[in-house]
Formats: C-alpha cells, structure tokens, sequence
C-alpha cells in the first residue's frame, strides 16, 4: 500500500486505522506515509475507509483556513476524502503479507482465504479431527500486534521435534520447506503478518504436553499468541477435551461448537481428503 | 480462521478476577460448507440461513467475502460528515451471496440464538453449523434444541508478549473482528470521543462495524462496552 502525495491532505483519518500503526505523516512533506517494513498489506485503510473523491487542493484549503482560526475540524473518522491510499502490486516475498493479512484474499497455496484453517468448523463432514484426537491452532501475531515468520519457525522447528504432526492442509505448512522439521522458506522469515496459524494435531492424551510446551515457547517470541484446541466429541456429545482442560486449570471459557447438522450431499467422488477446501473465507 | 474464536472478556484476563462477569449479549451462528461434499445449491442454502435469522433480531449479518450489514461506501460527498447514513442493512448482505463464502449471524441474547438454532436445525439445510459463544451457553442450547454436540474448540486465551496488548476495553472492541481488521487505536479514538461526547455510542459502534469484513461484529455488545466506557472507568 502507498499513499498518493498529490492526494493526501494530512487529514490523519488513516492514521488510527491502521492495525499496526504503520501511518504516520511526514512532517518534512506534510502528507501521510506508510512505514512499509511494518505494513502488513492488510488493505484495512483501502478497503476498510468511505472515500469522498474530493478536490485536494480545495480540501487543503479549508484545513489551511480552519487551522488558522483555530477551529475544531470534526469530520467522520473513517472516510478518506481525497482517495488518496493506493494498492500497490506484490511480488514474491512481500505477497505473503496480503495472503496472511487481507482475510478476502485466497492463499494461492491452499486457495483458501483468510488464514485459511477448517479446524473443526466442518468437521461433521470431513472428520478431520477425530474422536481421541486434539487439534491446535496456534495463531501468532493476533489480536493486533503481527508476527514475523521467524518467530513463527521458531516455534514450529520446537513443535516438529515434539513429534506433532502439522496440518498439510494449512497455509504456513504450504510454507515449509520441510515439515517434519517445522522449517520454513528462508527467504520469508523476515515477513511480517498480520497473523499466521499453525495447525497441529495430537492425541488427547497428549494435549497437557503439547499445551506446556506451547506455553514456554511463548515466552522466546516478540509477539501473542492466540491458543485453542478441538476434539470430536462422543456419540452423546460428551467432551472429555473440556475435563481435561480443567484439570490442567484452563479457563476455557468460550469457543466454537460444531453442531453436527452437515451432511454429504455431493453425488460426485469428494477430493481427496487432504485437499478439502472448507469455505473459510475468513469467518468461524 | 479463527475468527470468533478469541473474543476477549474479562475470563481471558492475565490476572483473571475471581469470577470474571459472563458475556451474556455475544452468540454467533455460523453455517460454512465444505467443497465437493455439501457445496450443491450452496447460494441457496446460505440465503435460507440468513433469511431465517433475520426472524431473530439479529444484530449483524456476515458474509465472509463482502462483509456485513454495514459496509464502507465509495460514493460518499460531504453531506456525509453531518447527516450519514447508518442504517444497516441485512438484505445487501443476503443477495450479495454469490458462492462460496461463510456467512454468519450475531445476536445479543440466549433466547433469539436458540431460537434460530431450533429454526435452522428443522430447516435441514445440510451445510456445517457452529456456534461460537460462551461454551456453557452454547451446550445449554444444544440440550435444549435436542442436538447432540458433534466438536469442540476451545479458546484457551492468549500468551507470550501479552503486555503489548492494549487495555481490557480496547481487546473487547478489536477482537470483536478476529482478523484485525479493527485497530487498537481507533478503538481507543471511539471510546475518547464517546467519553467527549461527539458521537453516539450507537454511531461509533457502527463506525467500527464498518471494518469488519466479514460482518461478526457485534454492534449492539460495542455499543454497550461504549456507553459504558463513557460513565465508568474502564
């Protein structure tokens, strides 16, 4: 993302728009930039802002004048009134930012969007995770703060000598280099995102492990991690997840539950189960 | 993603009160489908969904590709800044549905929610069905409804650098939309101006809706941390 100079009016409206903070005006030119190492292309100032298309130099003009006198300007917070934010476009590596960042862009890896993870939202018909199994989603850089890949990798190299099996179905698998290593591409680690999540699954049995492990990873990070956990539950939906998180001294207060009411209705052959592609497209 | 998943209360606190306050006004109902599997009459089925929500008063409407019930416009001029129109509105939601989306219902009370779930659960649409809310809400709904809980996942909350996180009211309003697409900072800008009084809690809930790109904002739960935040100190 850039910002126009000969359409930027320094209103400042962007500034608090922007999830990383990466806008700021320039006091040497007087007009809005963006700190493009901290921006995550998550295209919140472009999408998210009402644009007014209004006449720059007019614009300025009034803000010169209101400035002078001292008044108050109040306008709406969310509207660009010039249109002057632009998308620029991406190339490899700086892609990934949109893929993780832009929640209505498909991950070209998986074509999935958003952060692109099924977890068990679908689970009713693809029984990715079973009865006696946990699955993790490890989800780095949210709320709000972003997360490099290498922290990312620094955690999934720990997890990989766990012996955890990472989701393949998974946009930060697609990005490893090798798997059962928890590696990833080398030319991304320095990528920073708006968030990223890593999906891995255990036995139940093992989820205590799993979960103290994860929580002294967190402490070698520069970022948050949002941490959850799914089981299929039993023919009574009886959880035998949630005793457990309880006796571990989980508050697990809120979360998702799978109602069971799909169905498989296709009349074709369904793709291979790995290649499921629930609509995630960014919601769940 | 986990869009839902992780929205802050104070349960989730790193120094947790001894009995955090329940999150009563926050149910989300969301249908997804699965490519190849359930994905026939798809459009359909996700209109079905929505136009049975909206018997139930819900307080916003997502479809996961476009947005909400309230969406950033193009064609703004300057009447804007003193008479916008904030109205939401539910039907561009439901006939913008073109494929393959998520599509969800957020609703600020037990009773509607599981009214809907009932709804929906006689519908037989076919597609995956989820609710995200308080766990023990959710459980109480499926006893109710006669539904037998298929998964669960749990938010187990947050680690790692968590004191670079904003303030407890801020985390209620931004994680709201579990993509970030709700900065801390503008969050905080609503709360300061609802405090100064130049905007209405109602109209800066309804601000912020607007960044939510997926539409599980809660603008009547942002409402009332808002007006809340303008009398106590929060």
């Amino acid at each position: 993302m850039k910002i126009d100079p000969e359409k930027c009016v320094a209103c400042g409206n962007c500034l608090p728009v922007c999830p990383m903070g990466a806008i700021y005006i320039d006091p040497a030119v007087n007009r809005a930039r963006i700190n493009a190492d901290e921006c995550v292309e998550c295209f919140t100032c472009y999408r998210g802002m009402s644009k007014e298309h209004l006449n720059p130099s007019l614009v300025r003009a009034i803000r010169r004048t209101a400035q002078f006198f001292r008044f108050r300007f109040d306008p709406e917070p969310d509207i660009c009134p010039t249109d002057a934010l632009v998308p620029e476009e991406l190339s490899w590596p700086r892609v990934v930012r949109r893929a993780f960042s832009d929640p209505q862009v498909p991950h070209e890896s998986t074509g999935i969007h958003g952060r692109g993870t099924a977890e068990v939202k679908t689970n009713d018909v693809t029984d990715r995770v079973k009865q006696g199994e946990a699955g993790f989603v490890v989800e780095f850089g949210r709320p709000g703060i972003g997360a490099r890949f290498r922290d990312i990798e620094r955690v999934t190299k720990a997890l990989a000598e766990l012996g955890v099996e990472f989701e393949l179905n998974n946009p930060v698998t697609s990005l490893m280099t090798d798997p059962s290593r928890g590696h990833i591409r080398p030319e991304i680690l320095n990528e920073k995102v708006l968030s990223a999540i890593v999906e891995i699954k255990t036995n139940l049995a093992d989820v205590p492990a799993v979960l103290k492990k994860i929580k002294e990873l967190s402490r070698e990070v520069e970022t948050v991690i949002s941490l959850g956990v799914s089981t299929r539950c039993g023919g009574a939906g009886d959880d035998p997840l949630g005793e457990i998180l309880e006796r571990e001294g989980y508050l697990a207060y809120r979360g998702k539950t799978n109602l069971g009411l799909g169905r498989v209705t296709a009349t074709q052959d369904p793709p291979h189960a790995s290649r499921l592609t629930p609509d995630v497209t960014g919601e769940g | 993603m986990t869009n839902t998943l992780h929205r802050y209360s104070e349960h989730y606190a790193s120094e947790r009160p001894a009995k955090p306050e329940p999150v009563r006004d926050d149910f989300i109902v969301f249908a997804m489908a699965t490519r190849g599997l359930n994905d026939n009459a798809l459009v359909e089925k996700y209109r079905a969904f929505l136009r049975l929500a909206l018997k139930y008063n819900p307080v916003n409407l997502g479809d996961a590709t476009k947005g909400g019930m309230l969406r950033p416009r193009d064609d703004l001029n300057p009447k804007a800044h003193w008479r916008r129109d904030h109205r939401p509105n539910p039907e561009e939601v439901i006939e913008g549905i073109e494929g393959h989306t998520t599509v969800a219902a957020v609703f600020d009370n037990y009773q509607d929610m599981q009214a809907f779930v009932a709804d929906v659960r006689s519908a037989n649409l076919g597609i995956s069905v989820n609710i995200s809310a308080p766990m023990d809400e959710a459980d109480r709904c499926c006893r109710e409804t006669g539904i037998p809980r298929h998964s669960v996942e749990y938010s187990l909350g947050f680690c790692g650098r968590v004191d670079r996180l904003p303030d407890a009211t801020v985390l209620e309003l931004t994680t709201m939309c579990g993509h970030g697409m709700l900065s801390a900072p503008f969050a905080k800008k609503m709360i300061d101006w609802a405090k100064e009084n130049r905007r209405s809690p109602t109209a800066l809930a309804r601000t912020m809706a607007r960044f939510c790109s997926c539409g599980v904002f809660n603008i009547s739960r942002a409402e009332r941390i808002l007006n809340e935040a303008r009398t106590k100190n929060r």
